[in-house]
């Protein structure tokens, strides 16, 4: 990347690899982008409460570092394949929280026109092709979109975000299947939050780490600690490079840990409050990548104030700009079923 | 002026539609279990591979799910993949796909996308194979909004219809019915479209109104050549697309005519005959009727292997006759 001077380099030479890889600049902006995912769920799920958005929404609080860290090495063209819990992906490739927030007030400046929701929400212009209401349903398109990039010769890479749960459906395994066979440039991210909504992973799953699923279809199965923005991007570029070299796919295990209730039903009887307590206090992905780029000189505290307030910022004008935008047109109902022929 | 009219079958007309699309847009390429060397499981895809090459007309593992969404994946990022199920019984292993994803995937997205997807399902009874290679599923796709399910009765279509379902940027459902594979008749040279959505009148007449889909459409025209002896006039309407539906071509049919009689190989409940019965209900064409609407379906079994079961199962050209007499003369 450039922009570090050699005696920066210098300086960060024993640094973890993001540290070296990308200049202090960029990592600002993932602690922005990681406040950014952070309040606009927080912000998501108070409009929500106070009756302002309708139906569910899947949080991925406690999540952060994972879909910052699959994403840094992305370039904007890449594509994503996103899950139920898909507003950090979505925002880590680039979208805006205004339409983000409009698609949650069902209106019709938000990112899928009022139709999609948060459990569809996508962003095509910037390699979002959507959250998807099916556990396992993105990761056969993501393969899809993998073979269209190397039909096509366009160097895209695709990334296919799941959870745990879906690492048993049938899909997953096809998927996989196919995108090794056919050497696509594709990286399937497990994020792995331990439960598939109430289900521990210790009682669904066979293996003892999602990655070992890799060896079935022989592509390399790396676990990081998902909660550890460092380790997860230095995978996800390895991966990268290896997608585009057109070595084939990965299968990342990212291991963490979501803080809220699978959705807005959930009354946490699986899990105890201790559990909860000493991941929120101890490894939050958040307060553990800001005490490293402290730690490593990259910011001070009153750099963290200034990100703090302008994503505060950013979510109140976010809230105001959906609640300001128009509500679709009853009459328009049956838009979108097809393409309307020019 | 053609002094020889070109006959194809079916089959040969279909692969010549893809043949066509792929020489026209180096986006078209066919994905499908054994449609390579093998050449399909019917031949349609033939020896296309040889032609085509291997990156265009794709093996796939045995992985129904896992290729239909790599198909409908390929259709959103500019591809326009031609997937073929060996058997459309195996609809079923990719309803995921097809029903949550290919059909919503713009719609939920606010028209973010396109789905350009065209899937084939050979269909139907009539081969010996039994109960899981026989069905006849397309009612379950036409009742999804954001499919296209379309069902060629003559070469003619298959290829200009498949033509029009590659052109079409939505996820377009064809099936074909297997017995159809090896039926011949004119296919002109070249690129044509057939539209989707559009019926098409097999034979006009004045008594009653037969619309019937697929493999009917011709049983129908047989019966209706035996009943010209006796004096009954029948108008044939091959259906052609369950989705969207021709309302008005039946409608004008039935008000011509007044009498309905749906011929249909899918089980008779809730198929495609209590559809076209109920627009037909529903619309001015219902004050014109002078005698009750008739459905001949399949039997509400599953489809067994003994042949003489596997014939009864379906609407056969007697059963045809006979309901067609019937309703003309009034008997009940």
């Amino acid at each position: 990347m450039a922009g570090a001077s050699k005696a920066v380099m210098d300086s960060r030479a024993n640094l973890p690899f993001v540290y070296r890889q990308y200049s202090p600049e960029q990592l600002r902006e993932v602690l922005h982008k990681m406040y950014l995912i952070r309040r606009f769920e927080e912000g998501a799920e108070e409009c929500y409460m106070r009756g302002l958005i309708h139906g569910t929404m899947h949080l991925s609080i406690g999540q952060e570092a994972s879909a910052m860290g699959i994403c840094m090495p992305l370039a904007e063209d890449d594509q994503i394949t996103s899950t139920h819990r898909g507003h950090g992906h979505c925002i880590a490739k680039g979208a805006e929280v205004s339409r983000m927030f409009a698609e949650f007030f069902g209106k019709t400046t938000g990112y899928c026109k009022g139709r999609g929701g948060s459990m569809h929400i996508a962003d095509v212009a910037k390699g979002n092709l959507g959250a998807n209401g099916i556990v396992a349903g993105g990761i056969p398109i993501a393969v899809g979109a993998a073979l269209s990039a190397k039909r096509m010769k366009t160097g895209k890479v695709v990334v296919s975000f799941f959870g745990d749960g879906a690492n048993n459906e049938g899909a997953f395994h096809e998927a996989l299947n196919m995108a090794a066979i056919w050497k696509l440039p594709v990286i399937f991210v497990c994020e792995n939050n331990g439960y598939g909504m109430s289900t521990s992973t210790a009682r669904s799953t066979a293996v003892k780490n999602i990655a070992e699923r890799a060896a079935a279809y022989s592509m390399p199965g790396v676990i990081v600690n998902g909660n550890i923005f460092s380790e997860v991007a230095e995978a996800s570029f390895k991966a990268v490079e290896r997608a585009r070299a057109g070595e084939g796919p990965t299968l990342i295990e990212s291991k963490t840990y979501r803080h809220r209730g699978h959705s807005k039903s959930d009354r946490n009887r699986y899990r105890t409050k201790e559990e909860i307590e000493d991941w929120m206090a101890n490894r939050d992905p958040i307060a553990l990548f800001e005490t490293e780029l402290r730690d490593f000189g990259f910011i001070d505290d009153q750099g963290i104030q200034a990100i703090r307030d302008a994503v505060a910022k950013e979510i109140a004008d976010g809230i105001e700009f959906a609640k300001a935008s128009p509500a679709p047109d009853i009459a328009a109902l049956a838009d979108y079923v097809y393409t309307e022929h020019a | 002026m053609d002094a020889v009219v070109r006959e194809l079958s079916y089959a040969q007309a279909i692969q010549e539609a893809m043949a066509i699309a792929m020489d026209m847009d180096e986006r078209v390429f066919l994905m499908g279990e054994d449609i390579g060397v093998y050449g399909g499981a019917f031949q349609v895809t033939g020896d296309l591979v040889e032609r085509y090459g291997s990156d265009r007309v794709i093996d796939t593992p045995i992985s129904e799910l896992g290729g239909a969404g790599v198909a409908v994946g390929a259709a959103v990022t500019g591809m326009r993949p031609i997937f073929e199920f060996q058997f459309s019984d195996f609809a079923t292993l990719g309803m995921e796909q097809i029903v949550n994803q290919a059909a919503k995937m713009r719609f939920m997205l606010g028209g973010e996308v396109s789905v350009p997807l065209v899937m084939r399902f050979p269909a139907g009874s009539g081969t010996g194979a039994a109960a899981q290679h026989s069905q006849s599923l397309e009612a379950w796709l036409g009742h999804v909004p954001g499919l296209k399910v379309i069902q060629p009765a003559t070469p003619h279509d298959a290829k200009g219809m498949l033509l029009a379902a590659v052109a079409d940027p939505d996820p377009v459902m064809i099936f074909e019915h297997k017995l159809l594979y090896k039926m011949k008749g004119h296919v002109p040279e070249g690129h044509y479209t057939v539209p989707i959505g559009k019926a098409e009148i097999r034979r006009e007449g004045r008594d009653l109104t037969i619309v019937a889909t697929s493999i009917m459409v011709q049983k129908a025209l047989d019966a209706a050549a035996v009943l010209e002896g006796e004096g009954i006039d029948i108008e044939v309407i091959d259906l052609r697309t369950i989705r969207p539906l021709d309302r008005q071509a039946v409608i004008d049919s039935v008000k011509k005519t007044s009498r309905l009689l749906c011929v249909y190989e899918a089980v008779k409940t809730l198929g495609i005959g209590a559809e076209v019965s109920a627009l037909v209900a529903e619309s001015e064409a219902f004050d014109y009727l002078d005698a009750p609407i008739v459905r001949l379906g399949g039997a509400e079994t599953p489809i067994p292997y003994n042949p003489d079961l596997e014939k009864a199962t379906v609407p056969q050209v007697p059963d045809i006759i006979t309901a067609a007499r019937d309703l003309v003369k009034g008997v009940r």
